[in-house]
């Protein structure tokens, strides 16, 4: 596999190497020697974005639909800062990420040249790891350990800074298997006596309860399956977190729905008064624990991890196993089968009489009254019409993202593209664009409100140039809806701010990209609207115009532990108090 | 059992009375022992770590220690919970060119060294005071003028420590520490 050529042909070459098909990306000075490589070949499919922030979330909604690491191209200085945000994003939700970025010359670095920044300076924090590749003779070498390091242990985004100099240079090619990568192996094997431990622990657990997360998914479709036949025998409950839904079926027995700070009633009562909580590839993230200190108080606590950082970061564990969620429920079920399939099934009963009750709260339901669309309503619906359909959710970031989560059933992972670590608006449209260059022929659809999908409005040119039929739902309150939400909570109903006075007529904005617009604004209309945007064969921004002043809910105010959920409007005031309101 | 107890990483060889809870609320020093890539930006990932997640550090030291395999050791010393310390090490060990982390201070009975130059600038009974003393010290002379001393000193922190505050009222001008270098005693 060795040969020489130049540094830009190893790039295209390398990305061959590694199995990749799509590149999305942005030309610029920097990069051009490999953008003229790009032109010279048909095997990757390059996706002209229109904002660099837009190629790495198109990249993430890439790889979290189908698991292989999302590829991104950007030129030197404002291509690279662009796509800060997308790589932090990444690196929070643990997404595998192969960002490229072009350099000005070794000769010209740190010399303020037009168009340089200190990538690998501004990027480190951001990455899993980062490299500036001086000597084209490394440059494979390093492209190979980085899809390596990338979706390797716990996945994440890596950049690779290429100055313009060693993209022209020639040099020798090395093939993925010469590549190092002996020195970066995290342990995936779980620790047996913890695992023996924590048998035990599931064969004498009274109030038991899986907690899952996004490492589920991350590990691939093995560990969902494996998640679905151990909670399945068990019969114990199971919660996930906003990143882990998908991996149990909503639709499957023990399914409780989402948890956290707008997680369902029944979620997280049960993991209040739990007294055997384990934790599966999720990270005790503060929205799932609200007040860490009456964090489910009488709990044992069992958690698997492939990070060890993971690990009694916030909450204290009993049964800590670092390993990756695959291999170690695999190793669970064969311990657990092979000591006789033994669950303490008299107090489970009751256990689930319990959570029966708190079911019967019904903690989502709402009243769709008079002639304005609630959000829920929305969402119900465009539930109902999709559910049978081959279909992909992305979101943008707010109260819609919380209502979709709540509303909406995922069957299968990787199926559920949200920004659920940083919170990133303007993440949906871009994500929504990686889905459906991924997969042509589903339906893709982009929950979004109106003001996040406005931070990258621009990547419907590129929906439009690659034909990707992408549907944009967007629920319309002329508000920053969890914003306002918290100013009522919190800051006495002075909504600072949170009001779009100025906004675009979708439909006509829908009409200038080349898409459908439709609007809807009358429940009595909004199922034909719905079939309308499902028929349609492209892309649709469909303009849902919704309560203005709706508020998410269950919720549970900062600073509140989970058995202190709200329910409603009616118990809402004064909810969150000072030591809650410093807490975001 | 063992890993319940921590024993492994709490006690050492001597005693089991190192055995510590790994919850407590006291805040310990530790010197960890990190074994890096030398390669460009390493050890800004390790300071960039400890300044983002607003960790102490109280003395940091690096340089090559195997040329051919290209390898630096990093010796830094940090202040925290036993909560904090395992994380940090958590956190450490995640970075992709560390290979190794060692926290000396749990890992068993370990020497520790630091070297420093300090200047006192005096006269008269104040110049034989403080050559008096930096022979009880076993500290050396490596500069003099008729009104000045540059002494060098090797030795653990505290005695460093203790040798500066002494010379403070002799006419102490000025102070370049090494920070710690350290290694776990015994054949491993």
């Amino acid at each position: 596999m060795t040969r020489q050529m130049t540094g830009a042909k190893m790039v295209v070459q390398a990305l061959k190497d590694q199995g990749v098909e799509v590149v999305f990306g942005y030309p610029g000075g920097a990069v051009l020697p490999i953008y003229d490589e790009i032109f010279q070949q048909n095997d990757i499919k390059h996706i002209l974005v229109r904002h660099e922030q837009g190629a790495v979330h198109a990249a993430e909604g890439y790889a979290r639909s189908t698991g292989k690491p999302g590829v991104v191209l950007v030129t030197s200085g404002p291509g690279a800062t662009n796509a800060v945000t997308g790589l932090t994003d990444a690196l929070l939700d643990s997404i595998p990420l192969v960002v490229l970025s072009g350099q000005v010359p070794t000769f010209m670095i740190g010399s303020d040249a037009f168009q340089e920044a200190d990538t690998v300076g501004i990027t480190r924090p951001c990455t899993k790891h980062n490299w500036l590749v001086k000597d084209t003779d490394r440059l494979s070498g390093v492209i190979h350990e980085g899809f390596h390091v990338a979706t390797s242990g716990r996945p994440g985004p890596v950049l690779i800074d290429i100055p313009k100099d060693v993209q022209f240079a020639s040099g020798t090619y090395n093939g993925p298997k010469q590549a190092r990568t002996s020195h970066y192996q995290p342990q995936v094997k779980g620790d047996l006596d913890m695992i023996n431990e924590l048998v035990d622990a599931l064969e004498k657990a009274k109030r038991p309860i899986f907690y899952t997360g996004g490492g589920v998914i991350n590990s691939g479709p093995a560990a969902s399956q494996l998640l679905r036949e151990l909670v399945d025998t068990t019969g114990f409950p199971i919660t996930s977190t906003l990143m882990g839904l998908g991996a149990y079926p909503a639709s499957g027995k023990g399914w409780l729905g989402m948890l956290g700070m707008h997680g369902l009633y029944e979620a997280n009562m049960a993991m209040h008064d739990c007294d055997l909580m384990i934790n599966i590839g999720a990270r005790f993230d503060d929205r799932i624990t609200g007040r860490i200190d009456a964090f489910s108080p009488k709990s044992k606590k069992a958690h698997i991890d492939i990070d060890p950082s993971s690990i009694n970061k916030v909450i204290r564990v009993d049964i800590p196993i670092v390993g990756d969620v695959g291999h170690v429920l695999e190793d669970i079920l064969k311990v657990w089968k092979s000591r006789g399939r033994k669950t303490n099934q008299e107090a489970l009963a009751k256990w689930w009489n319990k959570i029966e009750e708190w079911k019967a709260v019904r903690c989502l339901s709402f009243k769709q009254e008079g002639s304005v669309i609630k959000p829920q309503y929305a969402l119900q619906r465009l539930e109902e019409l999709t559910k049978g359909h081959d279909r992909y959710i992305t979101t943008e970031v707010g109260q819609h993202q919380m209502w979709a989560a709540q509303y909406l059933g995922f069957e299968d992972p990787n199926r559920w593209m949200t920004s659920g670590g940083l919170g990133t608006m303007g993440y949906g449209v871009p994500a929504s664009v990686g889905v459906q260059i991924a997969h042509p022929e589903s339906l893709v659809i982009n929950v979004a409100g109106e003001a996040s999908w406005l931070m990258n409005m621009q990547e419907m040119c590129t929906a439009v140039q690659y034909r990707a039929p992408v549907k944009q739902f967007i629920l319309n309150n002329e508000r920053l809806g969890m914003v306002r939400q918290w100013q009522q909570l919190l800051h006495g109903e002075r909504y600072s701010q949170s009001w779009s006075e100025a906004l675009p007529d979708f439909v006509k904005l829908a009409e200038a990209f080349g898409c459908k617009g439709i609007l809807c604004s009358d429940p009595k209309d909004l199922d034909d609207a719905i079939m309308e945007m499902l028929n349609y064969d492209g892309p649709v921004i469909f303009d849902c115009l919704v309560e203005k002043h709706e508020n998410c809910f269950p919720m549970i105010p900062s600073g509140a532990p989970h058995n202190e959920m709200l329910l409603g409007d009616v118990n809402a005031t004064n909810a969150i108090g000072s030591t809650g309101a410093v807490l975001v | 059992m063992s890993a319940a107890l921590n024993i492994k990483k709490g006690s050492s060889k001597h005693s089991a009375y190192a055995l510590r809870p790994n919850f407590s609320d006291v805040e310990e020093t530790h010197t960890l022992a990190v074994l890096v890539d030398n390669e460009a930006g390493v050890l800004a990932r390790v300071i960039g770590l400890f300044s983002g997640r607003g960790y102490n550090i109280e003395s940091l030291t690096v340089a090559e220690v195997d040329h051919e395999g290209h390898l630096s050791r990093i010796t830094i010393v940090t202040t925290g919970t036993p909560q904090v310390i395992n994380q940090i090490k958590a956190q450490l060990g995640r970075i992709v060119p560390v290979h190794e982390v060692h926290d000396l201070t749990v890992e068993g009975p370990s020497v520790q060294r630091e070297l420093a130059l300090i200047k006192v600038a005096c006269n008269g009974d104040k110049r034989v005071e403080a050559l008096r003393l930096a022979d009880i010290f076993r500290a050396k002379v490596v500069d003099s003028t008729l009104s000045s001393f540059v002494f060098e000193i090797t030795g653990a922190p505290d005695k460093i420590d203790a040798f500066a505050d002494l010379m403070r009222p002799l006419g102490l001008a000025e102070v370049a520490r090494t920070g710690v270098a350290a290694l776990s005693r015994g054949a491993s």
